[in-house]
């Protein structure tokens, strides 16, 4: 395939396409995913292309949706699941934690789940009250679960196929706001492996840190900064869990400093644990403690006030200025 | 009385005024008063011109979203008729003019979906629990109400509403058991419009009807026509006085049809056909009822009138109250969490106040 210019959700739906092509064990199925193609258009056209044995709707819950799934993939099928929001997904937590993280650890790994919970996440929409969760640190605390998050167009597509053929369950956890932003890609080379972070951009001052829908916010910040003097490295995780401490650690120990950026509350959550990792491995390259722009430690907020909320260039940049620098 | 006639819904729903406007007999149901069909229509009309004037609000932008109840208005105010004060609602996002026919002053049911805080209302000023979004959870919640009530001492009954697709979610199975168990008096009321966005009924439920969910659990089901105002006040109003009287949680289904797409950002185009959604024109909840009170000699000018002016009244109150931009205070963020603010939301609070103060300097 030759470059085009898609969106995130076209390029989600693009992998979807292709795993399901590739592989006649992948079936996607969940909430308004058949005939609709999703709320947010990720299964269209699925129904029709592959037939209602592969792309399905359920019944209305959550819990079932990813019990089935466990069964499923139990008897040699690759499920990917929707839950239709973040806030959504949690009538299914007791099955997620109880059951799709533990299954190969209680078993001695006589039993793999190869299954996939797509999840759209995260605020910037205007979405009413339990619509813009950032769930993510619930799961990534959860041992056994892998966690990923795309911030590109071609991290979308390539890291979905890799969440498919991957052995375990993966949560993968789409910034919803994201979904309309365009790029253009090349859906042949593009597979960034899960586990494996990248450096978006290059910079000797400061290390950014971020993932998900975090990270166009970063690489802004690290624009302005720039045009100010000071050059930022950008890391975007991509995968959350397993993470990965080298490419993070080696950013961080070259710039010396370093801000980590996240949508979610910050208290108990993925940001608090990468500053623990960066601080633990990283502390003599370190000339300023690690800091943090993150949402504030309170429930989503409506849309009339969801600004306050999510991390923003100007914070990115407050952070960054506090990094003890000799000549300020 | 076996079990399965105490426990069985009704064959069809109940109808007491068809669609063409025929009233009809039924052996266990009797049409309401004069007084309460009258009162029933002008409500209906309240009711529809909120949804309409509430869509028309979504489409400037005054709203951030609106899941709309057009042609299920019957079910909407035959919940909250049947009910006293002192007893409680129970309703989901689609049920604002359920909540507004509580006597919930209509901006603040509306909070939720122009988006300036979730719950605009105070619950305890008209016993309406604050709207629930996620599927289902509310129910365990009236079960406890309920529960609460009975040990309390108190007659109260709860009014817990749901649609179709939330009878699939686990909370609707467990609080339908709690009750049961408790003999606790709710009357769980399932709007069954067809649609839970755009999965059809049939694949939300191999079940004869969503009234027969009730005898696995020992609760007697019943089912009415959805868009007769009268069958739905005849059958929620036996079930409300059953609950109260002690003969334990009711379950009421009835047959309506979401008219509409499931909100505005919803688009029906792409899994229901217009033909499917023309028969149920004509089988509008207002029309019908409008059509019998006429033939009953019943709807003069008077009723009209303040029928309309009731209608006009509303309209007006959500236009004057929805469209200016509503005023939002950043602090408030923090105001609610906690009985007593933590250190940590102290800060951030701070944090805030004194970024908003840097960027307006
Ligand atoms: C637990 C949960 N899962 C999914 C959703 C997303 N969602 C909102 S409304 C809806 C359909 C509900 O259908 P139904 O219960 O029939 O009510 P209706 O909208 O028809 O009034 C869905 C799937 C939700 N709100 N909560
Ligand atoms: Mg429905």
């Amino acid at each position: 395939m030759t470059h085009t210019k898609i969106s995130m959700a076209q390029a989600l739906n693009q992998a979807l396409r292709d795993a399901m092509t590739a592989d006649e064990s992948v079936v996607m199925f969940g909430e308004d995913v058949g005939a609709l193609g999703g709320v947010f258009r990720i299964t269209d056209g699925l129904t029709a292309e592959f037939g209602d044995k592969r792309c399905f709707d359920t019944p209305l819950a959550e819990a079932g949706i990813v019990g089935m799934a466990v069964g499923m993939a139990m008897n040699g099928m690759r499920p990917v699941v929707e839950m239709q929001f973040d806030a959504f997904g949690y009538p299914a937590f007791e099955q997620v934690v109880s059951h799709v993280a533990k299954m190969r650890n209680r078993t001695r790994g006589r039993v793999q789940l190869p299954m996939v919970i797509r999840i759209p996440y995260g605020g910037g929409i205007g979405g009413v009250e339990h619509h813009s969760d950032s769930s993510e640190s619930y799961f990534a605390h959860t041992p056994g679960l892998t966690v990923v998050t795309p911030a590109t167009v071609a991290d979308a597509y390539g890291l979905l196929r890799k969440a498919i053929e991957f052995p375990d369950p993966v949560v993968f956890m789409e910034p919803k706001k994201l979904y309309w932003a365009k790029e253009e890609v090349d859906l042949t080379e593009l597979q960034p492996g899960i586990g494996t972070a990248v450096v978006r951009r290059d910079g000797a001052d400061a290390t950014l840190i971020a993932y998900g829908p975090a990270v166009p916010v970063a690489l802004e910040a690290a624009e302005v900064a720039a045009a100010e003097g000071r050059q930022l490295t950008v890391v975007d995780l991509r995968s959350v869990v397993p993470f990965d401490d080298e490419t993070v650690c080696a950013a961080v120990r070259r710039t010396g400093r370093a801000v980590v950026v996240a949508e979610a509350s910050g208290f108990a959550s993925v940001s608090s644990e990468i500053v623990a990792r960066v601080t633990e491995k990283c502390f003599h390259s370190l000339a300023a403690p690690v800091r943090r722009v993150t949402a504030f430690d309170i429930p989503f907020p409506p849309p009339k006030l969801e600004k306050y909320q999510l991390p923003s260039v100007d914070r990115i940049l407050d952070a960054v200025d506090d990094l003890q620098w000799e000549d300020s | 009385m076996t079990v399965e006639e105490h426990l069985l819904p009704s064959a069809e729903p109940v109808c007491l005024i068809d669609q063409n406007g025929v009233p009809h007999d039924h052996p266990s149901y009797r049409l309401p008063t004069k007084e309460a069909l009258l009162d029933g229509y002008t409500q209906l009309i309240r009711g529809r011109r909120f949804n309409d004037q509430a869509s028309a609000l979504v489409r400037q932008g005054r709203l951030a979203v609106y899941p709309s109840s057009f042609g299920q208005e019957a079910c909407q105010l035959a919940a909250t008729m049947v009910l006293r004060d002192g007893d409680w609602l129970f309703p989901t996002y689609r049920d604002s003019v359920s909540i507004m026919s509580r006597g919930v002053d209509p901006i603040e049911t509306l909070t939720l979906l122009r988006g300036d805080w979730h719950s605009g209302y105070d619950p305890y000023e008209h016993k309406v629990a604050p709207q629930a979004t996620p599927l289902a959870t509310q129910l365990p919640h009236a079960v406890g109400v309920a529960h609460a009530a009975r040990l309390k001492g108190e007659d109260t009954v709860v009014m817990a509403l749901v649609g179709d697709g939330g009878t699939s979610e686990g909370d609707f199975h467990e609080a339908l058991n709690f009750a049961a168990v408790f003999q606790a008096p709710v009357v769980f009321f399932i709007q069954n419009n067809e649609y839970a966005i755009s999965v059809p009924l049939a694949r939300q439920s191999a079940a004869p009807s969503l009234a027969h969910k009730g005898i696995g659990y020992g609760i007697p089901g019943e089912r009415a026509d959805g868009n007769d105002l009268a069958g739905l006040l005849a059958v929620l109003g036996q079930a409300v006085k059953k609950a109260r009287a002690g003969e334990g949680p009711q379950l009421i289904e009835a047959h309506t049809y979401r008219v509409q797409a499931h909100t505005n950002a919803d688009d029906a185009s792409r899994y229901r056909q217009d033909d499917e959604v023309t028969p149920w024109l004509d089988r509008d909840p207002i029309e019908r009822l409008t059509t019998y009170l006429e033939q009953q000699g019943w709807l003069d000018d008077d009723v009209r009138a303040t029928a309309e002016a009731g209608a006009v009244e509303v309209a007006a109150q959500l236009r004057d109250g929805l469209m200016p931009e509503p005023e939002v205070d950043p602090a408030d963020l923090f105001a609610h969490l906690y009985a007593a603010e933590t250190q940590q939301l102290q800060q951030q609070a701070a944090f805030l106040r004194d970024e908003l103060a840097r960027e307006e300097a």
